[in-house]
């Protein structure tokens, strides 16, 4: 049997501020960015024509003109904010984009006329290379106008959140309220840090991005609730091991599960990364974030805090058991012994390994 | 496990399997020899699937109804029908106004016998719809009488006037011929907003000029001398309003239009004429519902390339009309598009129900107005928020980047599962390819489209079914470490990954179908494939895998299992 990992004993509990810590410390970096960022009269994220409004035009040319030819032409015919940025795949192609403007401006038709100038443009029907005359077609636009930019905006973060909620419900249900809450906080975490990340390199934010991110909000449950499962069945096997002992077991044992699985879909979100193209880029790259993240996440930020719930809620009731001299309100089906303090516990750890 | 067990379920994958297959590569046709061959089958595969927009190329366009202009003109048409009522029942009205904003359209009216507003209320109510209480509530008080219209009447309006737009642009789109549009209201209902996909259709100009042209055609009086003075035209609005000798504003009954006579053709291009304004009379003689069609043609005496529009009324509409201008000979009447006087003519002899729209336009032009006024008048005016096109070569260009990565991305995975898992890798291969296929299948079957986003769901499924897989036989080994033997192993890991199996698939499809009935568009292409893939997997991954798990430990028995 080839294995890639044999019976790790890693105390994850214990170094959990650290892992905290380093968590905290991405997540302000990120907000640090957006911050400092929309402070000095920046843009927070770059927003693409999905949310901010604005026409995108591609073109592909025949002889393609320097960068700085386009710039000028555009330039020429007043669009004094285009944008030209060249495709990494094509080498003919770019992209020419025009920040909004007022209501009746047609991007696309200025642009057709900056083009002009490098020669006509193909008849719609026809493909560039059937016609001898022309110099370039348009061969792609996306034009979204103030209204829809904001409202897509709007909609993305409220289906984003509509998705967590819908999540916390069903771990609730399947597991406990403070597992639920555990998935989502490390979930709404690995948001966060990825958002953080197109905020710092400036990586254009665009509709599939979001997607991207509800991939990722999919991917890291999916992980934390391989751990939760291992979690829920050692308590029942091993009733009195203590939840701290049983979660460090439970991600040791899932481990080269959450390592090969995951690993297997980085190596596709790679391959979506280097041969997806450009269109599909922003959405491989968030995954691509996204999926180191969710895997650090399900292991290193949800359970420690089910364990720090669980142990509060359990010396909840267990203060309340002696002061009203009543059996425990949760936990009345749990084992008896379940939670010693964190830094007791930390000792027998290190014991034990 | 029995064998009658093991057969039953060969059988249900096998047959599975064909109807997948058949789903995907199969001709919808009966099938002919060269159906099988590899060119039948791409052609197959072709038509089977319906690629996206943003795959095959055409038109996305999001266009919203601008409702409030429609309520907006309603309140307004009100407002003077009310002034009119009550000045035609003899009573006086000192002022009012049509008072617009957010959420508040009401008329208010203050009569110059400020102890006279019930006989007025009367008057008007009886003449003009404002007496309608299911639309405007009436409140009277210090002398003006006050029609509100109503919060759920001003949202029923909006939705009609919404539907309406949508039927004039089916009409138009219809018209313009265009193939296997689809026409739908998007988002929310009270956004009215209408969503428009041309496939194949690369450059919307002309699409969305016809379809946003609003064709409120009227013909209207035009106040002045009758013939043989000229028409009575101002230089300046200003100039127009002072005519009007109010004191600066336009009294209810009368409207300063600018007129200017088009410069459509080429040869004219050069000299615009100067803009002018003319008073006209208000309400309009006739407009354009009571139109029965328009047609373009050669204008008569014009040049070869200058074209107008002949109309033809309906019956009640041409009774109207010839009234009217048996009664007006020689006066001035004018031809009124979207609020702009086109052309003015005097009345030589009664009209009843033919009339023209001169104005020199060029061929297509007058086409286009002609198939717009046929559809007849937008209720409100539309704008556009959203247009996409995607023309057919960058379409192949994503079709190429997204195979290419799943490819990719299926030969890594395919090759970690057979190094790692060795025997029991080509079961999850087996899976993950009968996955790929049923998923194709299960897009065809639903109807569903492929997108770009789409292509992305497919390879992410690729790595959420490979991981099912991976947590069944990381399963199977920790049983087997633990000292079981081979068959209880399989079956303890089969057992218990299926527990977390099932919470981690309804956790992605929860969040997936959030996407897919909230999200827009790309988003929706991507949730699609990932739900179907994930329901998929639940057969490929599990059933498939573990029947072929039973059928090795029935063969013979094992001293070691390959994982």
């Amino acid at each position: 049997m080839f294995q890639i990992l044999h019976d790790v004993n890693i105390d994850w509990l214990g170094n959990r501020r650290w892992f905290i810590g380093i968590s905290v410390l991405l997540m302000l970096a990120g907000l640090g960015s957006a911050i400092v960022r929309q402070a000095t009269g920046r843009d927070a994220f770059n927003l693409g024509v999905d949310f901010k409004g604005g026409t995108v035009v591609t073109a592909r040319f025949k002889q393609r003109p320097a960068d700085d030819a386009i710039r000028a032409a555009l330039v020429g015919k007043g669009l004094n904010d285009a944008v030209v940025q060249p495709v990494t795949d094509r080498t003919d192609t770019v992209l020419i984009k025009v920040p909004l403007e007022g209501e009746g401006q047609d991007g696309r038709a200025r642009v057709r006329e900056a083009l002009n100038s490098f020669g006509t443009e193909t008849a719609p029907a026809t493909e560039l290379e059937a016609d001898p005359n022309a110099a370039y077609k348009i061969v792609g636009t996306d034009a979204v106008g103030a209204i829809a930019g904001a409202q897509l905006r709007n909609k993305a973060i409220a289906v984003t959140l509509a998705a967590l909620v819908g999540i916390l419900f069903y771990i609730a249900v399947r597991f406990e309220w403070t597992y639920g809450a555990a998935a989502v906080i490390a979930v709404f975490h690995d948001v966060l840090v990825t958002l953080g990340f197109f905020s710092i390199f400036q990586l254009e934010v665009s509709l599939t991005v979001i997607a991207a991110l509800l991939t990722l909000v999919g991917f890291s449950v999916n992980d934390t609730i391989v751990v939760f499962d291992r979690i829920r069945e050692n308590r029942k096997l091993h009733r009195r091991d203590s939840l701290y002992k049983i979660t460090n077991d439970s991600i040791n044992q899932t481990l080269s599960r959450t390592i090969i699985a995951n690993g297997l879909v980085f190596l596709s979100v790679l391959a979506m990364v280097l041969f997806g193209g450009d269109v599909l880029r922003g959405f491989s790259l968030a995954l691509f974030i996204g999926v180191v993240f969710g895997t650090y996440s399900s292991v290193a930020v949800a359970s420690p805090i089910m364990v720090w719930w669980e142990q509060r809620l359990e010396a909840a009731n267990r203060a309340a058991a002696l002061s009203f001299n009543q059996p425990p309100v949760r936990g009345g089906a749990r084992p008896a012994q379940v939670a010693p303090g964190p830094r007791k516990q930390r000792s027998t750890g290190a014991g034990r390994a | 496990m029995k064998k009658q067990n093991l057969l039953l379920r060969v059988i249900i994958i096998v047959v599975v399997t064909l109807l997948g297959l058949y789903a995907v590569i199969g001709p919808r046709h009966r099938p002919t020899l060269a159906d099988f061959k590899w060119s039948g089958i791409k052609q197959s595969l072709a038509t089977n699937i319906h690629l996206g927009l943003d795959l095959q190329g055409g038109s996305h366009l999001v266009m919203r109804v601008k409702t409030e202009e429609f309520l907006r003109r309603l309140t307004e048409d009100n407002f003077v029908a009310a002034q009119n009522a009550a000045k035609d029942a003899g009573y006086d009205v000192k002022g009012g106004r049509a008072d617009i904003g957010p959420g508040n359209y009401r008329v208010v009216v203050e009569p110059a016998d400020t102890s006279k507003t019930a006989e007025i209320k009367e008057a008007v109510e009886k003449k003009v719809e404002l007496g309608d209480t299911s639309v405007w509530s009436y409140s009277g008080s210090g002398g003006t009488l006050t029609w509100s219209m109503t919060g759920a009447a001003e949202r029923t309006l909006a939705d009609n006037a919404t539907t309406q737009a949508l039927n004039i642009i089916e009409s138009r789109i219809n018209a313009l011929g265009i193939a296997e549009p689809t026409l739908q209201t998007h988002g929310a209902q009270t956004s009215h907003q209408i969503l428009l996909q041309m496939p194949g259709v690369q450059d919307p100009e002309r699409v969305k000029d016809v379809l946003r042209g609003e064709s409120r055609l009227e013909l209207v009086h035009v106040i002045g001398p009758p013939s043989p003075q000229p028409a009575t035209t101002y230089p300046s609005e200003a100039e127009a309003i002072n005519s009007l000798n109010s004191a600066g504003t336009v009294p209810p009954n009368r409207k300063v239009l600018p007129y200017q006579e088009r410069n459509e053709t080429a040869a004219d291009q050069t000299q615009p004429k100067p803009k002018q304004w003319v008073v006209v009379e208000i309400p309009a003689i006739i407009d354009g519902s009571e139109l029965r069609n328009a047609l373009a043609s050669q204008s008569q005496g014009g040049r070869a390339d200058e074209y107008e529009i002949d109309f033809s009324l309906k019956k009640a509409g041409a009774d109207k009309f010839g009234a009217w201008t048996g009664s007006h000979i020689n006066e001035y009447m004018g031809v009124v598009l979207n609020g702009e006087v086109r052309s003015i003519a005097f009345i030589k002899s009664q009209i009843y129900d033919r009339g023209q729209i001169t104005g020199r336009f060029s061929k297509q032009t007058a086409e286009d107005l002609a198939l717009t006024l046929r559809s007849g008048a937008l209720p409100a005016p539309i704008e556009y928020l959203e247009e996409r096109t995607v023309g057919p070569s960058l379409g192949a260009d994503s079709i190429k980047a997204g195979v290419r990565a799943s490819l990719v991305g299926l030969a890594l995975v395919i090759f970690f599962m057979l190094v790692y898992y060795r025997g029991s890798g080509v079961n999850a291969v087996v899976a993950l390819i009968l996955n790929m296929i049923l998923m194709m299948a299960g897009l065809i079957l639903f109807g569903a489209t492929l997108t770009l986003p789409g292509i992305a769901g497919i390879i992410l499924t690729i790595g959420m079914a490979v991981d099912s897989n991976v947590l069944i036989f990381e399963r199977i080994r920790e049983e087997l470490r633990s000292g079981k033997t081979i068959p209880s192993a399989v079956d303890l890991g089969f057992n218990r990954a299926f527990i977390t199996i099932i919470d981690t698939h309804v956790t992605t499809i929860i969040s997936s179908l959030f996407l897919f009935v909230f999200g827009t568009g790309p988003i929706r292409g991507f949730a699609v494939t990932l739900v179907i893939g994930l329901l998929i997997n639940l057969f490929s991954a599990v059933y498939v895998s573990r029947t072929i798990f039973i059928w090795l430990l029935s063969r013979r028995k094992m001293e070691s299992l390959s994982i």
